[in-house]
């Protein structure tokens, strides 16, 4: 509670933080925000072509298809590696004013977040494209949205720890990151794989989970609510990992900076 | 708690050197992060026993030679070290102003860092706004405002983080060598403010070179010789014992 109150105090402080990475993002490009739906947009584009024209995968909503994991993949990995950088690249501040650590890396994944919360509206005439007719499913998007803040969340801080006494976990963070990539099917069907004995490879990748009832979810097709209560778990295990760690060692920061 | 703003209880920090050492082995990359196996002769008190208290409007400068623990102690304070022992209490808002610049955000420009710097100060977003002008008009950046901070030397950026650390009148007052950066007009015009401040009650810390400069400010005095208090008291008395020990090593070379 006395923890809560703390951070209610700090809300201004916090906002500022995150409109400092949105604004810092797209600082001196021409076309600013813009670039948020114009990158996921151009992004499937060159995937649809490669994956569906070239190598003639996927059907007529192969687009969608790609988008949507995309989007979810795209905020993990630039909110994680932002979270990772978060306590170093604002050594000067910390050094400076009392201000909770914990703001650095939470700003920087609130921003992508909503970032990406924008980039969203890309899928309104995606879908549009694809002939994907808006259904009641759609309404269940926001549960596996939700679920993606809280495992970027727990990854994040825990990265943000780590990184402070072991910086070459940002260079290692960026080969887990192909694995998550190449283990979440964004670019392909994952249907052979499932049915191999190499499902579990995507089974118990958390972020799998997520983007495959987010796509359910937007191509009208109901939750697979087992993979989403995996999600959770991985989610609030992270998140309390995360929390713990980066409250345990935070004092000791500045001795590593 | 009576009149004072400021009690630093029985302070100490213990630092180890290896944690800094150059080992980019896996196991001195452990040791960091768990603490354990650094080794003991690496570890040295930066301060210890450090005890007193300051009132109301109380001005404190703090002497000693390079490394006896000045900053340190301030940024104590500030809450940016946490103690190995004791504890710090305040009444109110504590303002540090350390080493120069401030914590700004190189790539913002003046303006968007006197909101950003402003919030983490803990001032409110209507406070600064309505403040705004006149932190503006005390930094004299008037023609600089929207550039970048990056390209602003380092006197402009002490000037403009004194300007908004000063804007209210915070309890307590942390400078840290900030005064010795501006030019003479500028040094001037800040130790005025800081009269001003002194008069509204505000207690203050301060660190400089120039035993003369906390002379003029300070009421108060404190000598830090190798992480401990060598004296403690009137600016008169102190700054006698502080001369004397200059002359004393000066003559040992």
């Amino acid at each position: 509670m006395e923890h809560f109150k703390a951070f209610w105090k700090r809300r201004t402080l916090l906002w500022e933080l995150v409109k400092r990475g949105i604004k810092l993002k797209y600082r001196k490009s021409y076309l600013g925000l813009v670039w948020s739906l114009l990158e996921p947009l151009l992004g499937t584009a060159v995937l649809t072509v490669v994956f569906g024209t070239l190598l003639g995968r996927g059907g007529k909503d192969f687009p969608l298809y790609v988008l949507c994991g995309r989007l979810f993949y795209g905020f993990f990995s630039s909110s994680t590696k932002s979270a990772a950088k978060s306590i170093r690249v604002n050594a000067s501040m910390i050094k400076k004013v009392y201000v909770p650590k914990y703001l650095y890396p939470l700003s920087s994944i609130l921003f992508n977040y909503i970032i990406t919360g924008i980039s969203l509206f890309v899928l309104i005439p995606l879908c549009a494209y694809c002939g994907q007719a808006p259904s009641l499913h759609m309404l269940y998007a926001f549960i596996p949205f939700a679920l993606l803040f809280l495992l970027t969340y727990g990854c994040g801080m825990i990265l943000a720890t780590v990184t402070v006494f072991f910086r070459d976990m940002e260079y290692l963070w960026d080969v887990v990151l192909m694995v998550v990539m190449y283990t979440s099917a964004i670019m392909y069907m994952p249907g052979k794989i499932m049915e191999s004995g190499y499902a579990w490879i995507l089974k118990y990748n958390p972020l799998f989970g997520v983007i495959t009832n987010f796509r359910d979810a937007i191509m009208g097709k109901p939750m697979e609510w087992n993979y989403l209560l995996m999600a959770a778990a991985y989610g609030i295990a992270l998140s309390f990992i995360g929390t713990f760690l980066f409250y345990k060692k935070q004092d000791d920061f500045i001795l590593a900076l | 708690m009576g009149k004072e703003t400021l009690i630093v209880e029985n302070i100490g920090i213990r630092f180890n050197l290896g944690i800094n050492a150059k080992g980019y082995g896996f196991q001195d990359m452990m040791k960091k992060f768990f603490k354990a196996g650094l080794k003991k002769e690496n570890e040295f008190w930066a301060l210890r026993n450090i005890d007193f208290s300051l009132e109301r409007g109380d001005r404190l400068g703090i002497l000693g030679l390079n490394g006896a623990g000045k900053s340190t102690l301030l940024k104590i304070i500030a809450g940016v070290f946490k103690p190995t022992e004791g504890k710090v209490i305040h009444k109110g808002k504590i303002v540090p102003l350390l080493e120069l610049g401030a914590g700004f955000e190189k790539q913002y420009t003046g303006r968007e860092n006197i909101f950003l710097y402003g919030t983490m100060l803990g001032y409110s977003k209507k406070y600064l706004e309505e403040k705004y002008d006149e932190i503006v008009k005390f930094s004299g950046l008037k023609k600089f405002i929207d550039v970048p901070i990056q390209n602003y030397s380092s006197g402009m950026r002490s000037k403009l983080g004194f300007a908004i650390a000063t804007i209210a009148n915070p309890e307590i007052l942390i400078l840290d060598e900030v005064l010795s950066v501006g030019d003479g007009r500028f040094r001037r015009k800040s130790e005025k403010k800081i009269h001003k401040m002194m008069e509204g009650g505000t207690t203050v810390l301060f660190v400089s070179h120039s035993l003369e400069q906390v002379q003029r400010i300070c009421n108060k005095a404190m000598i830090l010789e190798q992480g401990q208090i060598a004296a403690f008291g009137g600016i008169e008395e102190v700054s006698q014992i502080y001369a004397q020990m200059l002359e004393e090593s000066s003559e040992k070379e």
